[in-house]
This record gives C-alpha cells, structure tokens and sequence, in this order.
C-alpha cells in the first residue's frame, strides 16, 4: 500500500481550474518532491491532502484512508508545515510543542520525551523557554518542522520550507528533515523552489504546471528526458520560462500588513 | 476536552502576557465612563434622573465586555490566513472543540475586561446597591460574554481581510452599543428607536446588569436571562457552523 496515492484529483474555483485531474502515488518512506512555477497549483494539491480545502472530484488516500471522510484519522497519520508560519508567536517553542502534542493525543510522558529529543535534534532546546516572537525566520521554521514531527506522522508535508532562509539554514534542516525520514521511515512530501534543494534530498520529483502533472520520475530520469545537465534546466525545458504574475488576493494584503507588524 | 481546555488556556495566556494591549483596551471604557460619566452628570440630575454615573457604570461594563469578546472572535482573522488557525484546523480534533476552546477563552477573557472596567467605576465612586448583588452581575457578564464571543467567531469565520473587519466593527458592533441603553434610559424613546433597542441583544444583557447592580430593570430578570440564553444558543450554533465551513 502506497503511503499517498491520488486519482484524477480535480479542483475548481468557479471557471478557474486550479488543479486538473491529476493522480500520482508516493511509496512508504519515500521523499517526494512537487514542483511547478507559482500558481501551478502545488499548494491547492497539498490543502486538498491535508483536509483543508475539499476536492471538486478525484480520489485521496493516505496511508489507506480517505481524508475527505475519515478526516480525523487521517489527520492524525500526518504532520504539516505550512508555507506561511502557522506557530503561535505569543508562546514559547515549549509551549507550541505542548499544545500540539495536546491537540494529537500524544500521551504525557512520551510528549515530554519526544519535545526534549526534537528540540534537542533541532537545536532549540536551549530556547525553549523563549517566546517564538524572539525567533529568527530558521528557527521558527525549525520549530515548525520539530513540531510536524511531534506526533510520529506517517507522513510530512513540507510546503516551500526553505522559502527565505539563509543557505546555511537550508542544508541543516534538510539534513534534520532526511535524517528523521530515515530513522523514522517518515514519507515526506515537498514543495520547493529551489531545484537544487530537490535534486539533492527527493528521491523521486513530480512537475505540475497549469494544474496538471507534466513529468514524473527521479531527478535522474527528468534530466535525461530533457537531455539537461541539472535539474533546473530540466525544469524551465518542461515548464518553459515565461513568468507566472499571480494577481494579489487579500491574503497577499495581509501578509503584507503584518509583516510591517511582525517585524 | 483537552483540546477545548489547551486553547481555551491559550487565548487566557495570550491576554495576559500582552500588557499593552490590556491597557490600551482600557482607554476606551475609561474614557466613556470618566468623561460621560461625568459630564452628562449635571444634566441628566436636572432631568430627575438621579445620578448618570451610576447608570452608565454598568452600561460601560456591558459594552467592554462586547468589544472585547466580538474581537476575540474577529482576531482569528489574524491566526486564519498565516497564522495558528490552520494549525488547530489540521489537528485531529472535532472542529466543535476548536469553536468551544475559542469562544470560551475569548468569553473568558471579556469578563475578566469587564471586572477590571468594573474595579475602576468603584474606585471613580460607582456603588452598588447590596454588595451581593455582584454575583449575580457577574452571571450576567458572562452570559453577555457567550453571546458576544459566540458572534465573534461567527464573524471570525467568515471576514477575510481588513475592510470586512471594519465594515463589521462599524455597522455591527457599534450599533450594538449605541442603540443598547447603555448610555440612555430607555423610556420614552422615538418609535423607531423602541424598535431597534428591543431586537438589540445587548439591551437585554444591560437591562440585567442595571437591574442586579443598582435595582433599575426593565423587562425583568427572567425575560433578560431567557433571551440571552436564547440569543446565545442561536450564535453559538450559527458560529458552530460557519467555522465548521471554514476552508482555507
């Protein structure tokens, strides 16, 4: 049994077609990479997965389970760490921890025991007593990927991760997010940018552009199949390279409005 | 139940720790109780009424306790499109528990808004008329804090940006205050403003509090309380279902 597997998945938002009947399946333990210029649909295909925006049509299974039904069985099978930080900025990293193990059931003992190795892994436990405001954009995105964790998931989405952190901080949480994959057998899906981030950590890519699926395979493959030397060659080979302008929603507006608060 | 119990924990957390906004969200019930209080003072005596400042205390303490839950409710705008809302919204919890956690911490809260506005009108010279008469008083706050939080999170559920923020502050909340009896008597008043106080939930919750504090009612306890717990089950479930619905 495949730990993700999607059919003909399909979501509208009135005549825009966001995502168009794709289907795919990742393996048990794989890391799986989804990648396509912005707008392609990548974030919309990863709601749809992790129960927070329902399909128009199409076929989910995780880990054996439909998330549109057994939606809290199979929210429970999977960690989730968000493009935009979803961490309460107001608590420390403890704090956040607590409230997650809380909200999945983790029991108390194995809680305690599984923050103090994570934060430890992480290299946050010295702060965990600060509050997450006190945080640099790397370790809040640490703390993100610690706490996906928390809950032993079968399976962790990462959505853009790496998005605006420093090449240093990149390597090492890459580093942390193969190391937990492979001592804990974690599937991991994830979307990103940078090509290199893909080539060097999934073991097998998927490309969408306009809502649909255009290549699949290994980075191997997807370079030979384009007859390109890297993976970002590949990629502009199969996407082409005119720019994507997504128009701004107001979720664009108050992002903006609250980083002039955030700091 | 431990979900409901660790958000509810948090909002209480979140409200303590922010100091400034605990005093900034004083400023404006002082400033209606002091400068209203007050100045009205001289002519609402002259008007027979006795004294303004011992009417509008528990006006005021009824509307901290309004703006303070609706926006409760309304900052989930802030924790719904970046922020912490997702990450209750992918946990393995009943939504209804999230909605409850929320809305009780929010209500929570309020009250405590509502005693510290309350502790200031005593300290300016409110005096109740029995001292016991402030648990039922603070029945009645909490019961405004219910109906108000559970609107707030109805509210929450479905504003998207800033300007719906405002356009409910302005044409939602306010009216609410404004046309409660909070600042004014509500005998003979204009038809039309009869009207509107009396399908004004706040109304309700204000008349209670005049009534428990300083023995000044309208409708009478029974019919205050019926129609709040009335009011309130209507919110509590219209917010049930609106954040049930939310997607994101």
């Amino acid at each position: 049994m495949s730990a993700i597997r999607v059919e003909n998945l399909e979501k509208t938002f009135g005549d825009l077609t966001a995502v168009n009947k794709i289907s795919f399946q990742v393996e048990k333990g794989e890391i799986f990479a989804f990648l396509g210029p912005n707008g392609a649909g990548k974030t919309t295909t990863i709601k749809m997965l992790t129960t927070l925006l329902n399909p128009t049509s199409g076929k989910i299974e995780l880990d054996g389970l439909d998330p549109t039904i057994h939606r809290n069985e199979a929210r429970q099978r999977f960690g989730i760490v968000f493009q935009d930080p979803s961490l309460d900025a107001e608590q420390t990293a403890y704090e956040n921890m607590e409230l997650h193990g809380v909200l999945y059931k983790v029991p108390h003992k194995l809680r305690v025991q599984r923050t103090e190795q994570l934060l430890k892994l992480f290299e946050l436990w010295e702060r965990r007593n600060d509050y997450v405001k006190t945080f640099s954009g790397g370790m809040k995105r640490r703390l993100e990927i610690a706490r996906g964790f928390l809950h032993t998931p079968k399976i962790l989405f990462l959505d853009e991760p790496t998005l605006g952190l420093d090449p240093q901080t990149r390597n090492q949480l890459w580093t942390h997010v193969k190391s937990v994959n492979e001592s804990e057998n974690t599937t991991v899906f994830l979307t990103t940018h940078y090509m290199d981030e893909a080539d060097r950590v999934a073991h097998r890519i998927a490309i969408i552009d306009h809502g649909a699926i255009v290549a699949m395979g290994t980075p191997q493959e997807l370079k030979q199949q384009t007859n390109s030397e890297s993976l970002e060659q590949a990629f502009l080979a199969l996407t082409g390279s005119t720019i994507r302008d997504e128009s701004a929603t107001s979720q664009d507006q108050l992002r903006r409005f609250a980083q002039m608060w955030r700091k | 139940m431990s979900a409901i119990y660790i958000l509810w924990l948090r909002e209480l957390k979140r409200y303590v720790r922010s100091r400034a906004q605990i005093a900034a969200s004083l400023g404006q019930p002082l400033l209606y109780l002091l400068a209203l209080g007050f100045g009205l003072g001289p002519v609402f005596q002259k008007a027979g009424q006795g004294s303004y400042f011992q009417f509008v205390a528990p006006g005021v303490v009824s509307m901290t306790i309004l703006f303070s839950s609706v926006f409760s409710g309304i900052a989930m705008l802030w924790d719904r499109q970046f922020g912490f809302l997702k990450e209750t919204l992918v946990a393995p919890v009943p939504r209804i528990q999230i909605m409850i956690g929320r809305t009780v911490g929010g209500a929570t809260v309020a009250v405590i808004q509502g005693l510290l506005v309350f502790v200031v009108a005593i300290i300016a010279g409110f005096r109740p008329h029995h001292w016991v008469s402030f648990f039922p008083a603070l029945l009645f706050m909490m019961l405004i804090a219910i109906v108000f939080a559970a609107l707030g999170t109805a509210f929450g559920s479905i504003v998207q940006d800033m300007q719906g923020f405002q356009l409910i502050m302005n044409f939602m909340v306010l009216p609410i205050f404004f046309l409660s009896g909070a600042l004014f008597p509500l005998e003979n008043l204009p038809k039309a403003l009869v009207i509107i106080t009396r399908i004004d939930p706040l109304t309700y919750g204000v008349d209670a509090m005049r009534g428990a504090l300083i023995s000044n009612i309208q409708f009478g306890f029974s019919v205050d309380t019926i129609v709040l717990c009335l009011i309130g089950t209507a919110f509590l479930t219209a917010g049930a279902y609106l954040f049930s619905r939310i997607q994101l």
